[in-house]
């Protein structure tokens, strides 16, 4: 039964369409055991469709795979017993306590003593004290915990976090991510969604979607050596009207705001060293060769692929 | 069948078990659906209660005496001593009795024939004659039905006629207008039925559609739960709910409606449970189809209005074109009507309702049935 066993996730062609409009194209994912692997992409890239198709919520229009060794077609009963998904908008009962909640969810997978997982899962939170507070009048920050918690509470094998971190202010990021790496380490795979370029530094392993398609996949080192930039970190007055002139040269394929300097980037080395050659002279901006980032990377791709799908 | 797959054991339990205690909790919280509970029957009942005027107060009565003497006094002093009639003409003329009925000035008139009493004395059982005003049947009936009972009272009493196995008269009553005039005692037991069929329709119609625009539904299916466990677990709990409304009614109905109770007080309360659980399923059966919260509302009033107008409530059973009899065969409340009637006023026991109670019991299974299959399993 079990065919993948160093694979949490294994799935090919994943296609989904709502009337007519095709929202996942073909996703292949692989996703190893024990691994925290970052699913980026802008808004409306598919990223939700994908996780759902995952975890058994929505039917994939064409493509198979296995979640945990399960059939995502056939099996979701199996693999719904395993995987925690804490859903992109907080899901949970805002009607219901923190304990409540959590006790429901312990109810459900039948462990022998909800109360008192409810309890420790509580205390393991840091929400000693607000057990009685409605999950619907906790803050932002504190309802991604709870979520978390009631995802995680039944002891799943796998989780399929969707954005964990939207609209969370920077220091319960931190820690959101902190909790992550702490059940990574206890052997948990981890799938979570983000828009958050610096939380692709977090991840083990990281791919990036847009339109529906899967553009790049790999360690962070791998997405920038394979996406075949070459970059230029330029500083020094007047750089607005700057971007926009170098944009519109041929050989610069993208010109991004990089802190108080430009990033200006392009495939091909020669055509870009041709292209920036007079500015390079001129008096007041520094030009130094860098590494692109990830977001430099990523917007390239964004570009390409409009050009293909649009 | 696969909709019905992992009914039974030890998860089974455990998982509805969660979902029960979860709806509850929610209901508790809720202070509104909690008011709802209460002022529904209790406004229902007052509403009702004065428009139907059970117990009718000082209805205007003319009456015509062929004979004055003291039974005649007697049995005016007792008409008026009731409350019922409130003794507004003495006639001597037959002809202004019509007149006084047909311009709505009197709803009764009461004809005490000449000789009555001499006759009543040999045994003759000379008439009374009654004329009603049976538009509000209502009103006349329950009057009607109590006039036998103070004018034998008048005569016993003041007049020390003998007890006798049969009255020594014999009321003759005419009721004008609407000839099939039908008792007050019929429609507090209604009641129960249309209240119940209403409120248990309101709890459950908008159970699923509220999951799934809360966005709680996501989660719900995200974890191992069978569409029927979530089932059970919604309408278990309003089992409950319904069942303390049941009693209220009924408790109401006595207390302010003197409605008798003739039968088993336990086989109406089991029987009750099952025509609630049978509404609340239909109720969910709805939220499972409807596409969200305003449409479930809009087809519990659809179905809301045959249950009213088809089932016997409003408008005698057995006078319904047949078409209708049929609709109104499959409508649970049709069914409860009968039952609640045969038990609190006929006495009826199980055996003879056998027929109201199976129907009762298919109708919730196919409800079921139906909610089970159509429940969506993903967000397709
Ligand atoms: N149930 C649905 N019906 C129709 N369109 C949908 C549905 N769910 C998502 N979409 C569309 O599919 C696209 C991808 O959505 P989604 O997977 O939520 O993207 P992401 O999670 O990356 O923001 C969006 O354009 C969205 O409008
Ligand atoms: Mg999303």
């Amino acid at each position: 039964m079990n065919t993948a066993a160093d694979n949490a996730i294994e799935v090919r062609g994943l296609t989904k369409r709502f009337g007519g409009r095709t929202v996942v194209r073909g996703i292949s994912l692989n996703v190893r055991r024990g691994r925290i692997f970052g699913f980026l992409g802008p808004n409306g890239s598919g990223k939700t469709t994908t996780i759902r198709m995952l975890c058994g919520l929505l039917t994939p229009d064409e493509g198979e795979g296995t979640c945990l060794g399960f059939d995502i077609r056939t099996e979701a009963d199996s693999i719904k017993r395993r995987v925690g998904y804490m859903t992109q908008r907080f899901s949970l009962y805002q009607d219901l306590s923190v304990r409540e909640n959590l006790e429901f969810v312990a109810r459900l997978y039948e462990m022998r003593d909800p109360v008192a997982a409810a309890r420790e899962m509580i205390h393991r939170l840091g929400l000693d004290g607000r057990e009685e507070q409605l999950a619907g009048e906790l803050s932002g920050g504190w309802k991604q915990r709870l979520a978390l918690g009631a995802c995680t509470l039944p002891g799943p094998q796998l989780l399929l976090l969707d954005e964990p971190t939207a609209g969370v202010d920077p220091k319960a990021r931190r820690e959101f991510w902190n909790e992550i790496h702490a059940l990574a380490a206890e052997g948990i795979t981890a799938l979570v969604s983000t828009h958050y370029m610096d939380e692709a530094e977090r991840c083990h392993e990281i791919a990036y979607i847009a339109y529906g398609e899967l553009l790049t996949r790999g360690t962070v080192e791998e997405v920038i050596d394979h996406a075949g930039l070459i970059t230029y970190t330029v500083s020094g007055p007047h750089l607005n009207e700057l971007q926009a002139e170098l944009a519109k040269l041929p050989g610069v394929d993208m010109v991004a705001p990089f802190g108080a300097s430009l990033h200006v980037s392009g495939r091909d080395e020669r055509a870009l060293e041709a292209a920036i050659a007079p500015y390079r002279s001129r008096t007041g901006l520094s030009w130094v060769r860098s590494e692109p980032s990830l977001e430099d990377v990523f917007i390239d791709l964004m570009s390409t692929a409009r050009d293909n799908f649009q | 069948m696969s909709v019905f797959r992992g009914f039974g054991g030890a998860g089974f339990r455990a998982r509805t078990r969660a979902m029960v205690i979860k709806e509850f909790i929610q209901l508790r919280r809720d202070r509104l659906s909690f008011a709802m509970i209460v002022m529904i029957p209790l406004m229902q009942l007052v509403l009702f209660g004065y428009a139907i005027n059970t117990t009718p107060r000082d209805l205007p009565t003319a009456v015509l005496l062929q004979e004055r003497n003291d039974l005649s006094r007697s049995i005016l002093r007792a008409l008026e001593n009731t409350g019922y009639f409130r003794i507004t003409h003495q006639l001597d003329d037959a002809a202004a009795f019509d007149r006084l009925l047909a311009s709505g000035d009197v709803l009764f008139a009461i004809e005490i024939p000449a000789g009555f009493e001499r006759a009543v004395r040999r045994g003759e059982r000379p008439a009374l004659l009654v004329a009603a005003d049976a538009t509000d049947p209502v009103a006349a009936g329950s009057a009607l039905s109590s006039l036998g009972q103070i004018v034998l009272t008048a005569l016993q009493h003041d007049r020390a006629i003998p007890d006798a196995a049969a009255p020594p008269f014999e009321i003759r009553n005419h009721a004008r207008y609407n000839p099939a005039a039908k008792s007050s005692l019929n429609i507090v037991p209604g009641l129960v039925g249309t209240i119940l069929t209403m409120t248990m329709l309101i709890f459950t119609a908008l159970s699923v559609t509220r999951e799934l625009e809360r966005g709680t539904m996501e989660s719900l299916l995200s974890m191992p739960i069978t569409p029927i466990e979530i089932m059970l677990g919604k309408i278990v709990p309003y089992i409950l709910v319904g069942f303390i409304q049941a009693s209220l009614i009924v408790g109401l109905g006595i207390l302010l409606f003197g409605v008798p109770v003739f039968g088993s007080l336990t086989l109406l309360a089991v029987l009750s449970t099952l025509f609630i659980a049978t509404n609340l399923s239909i109720g969910y059966t709805f939220s499972t189809v409807a596409q969200n919260q305003l449409q479930a509302m809009q087809m519990s009033i659809m179905y809301f209005l045959p249950n009213i107008l088809l089932s016997g409530f409003m408008f005698p059973f057995a006078g319904m074109p047949v078409w209708a009899q049929w609709i109104g065969e499959t409508l649970p409340l049709t069914h409860y009507l009968r039952i609640v009637r045969a038990i609190m006023l006929k006495g009826a026991t199980i055996g003879e309702l056998q027929y109201d109670t199976a129907m009762m019991f298919g109708l919730m299974l196919i409800a079921m049935t139906i909610a089970v299959a159509r429940f969506r399993r993903t967000l397709d």
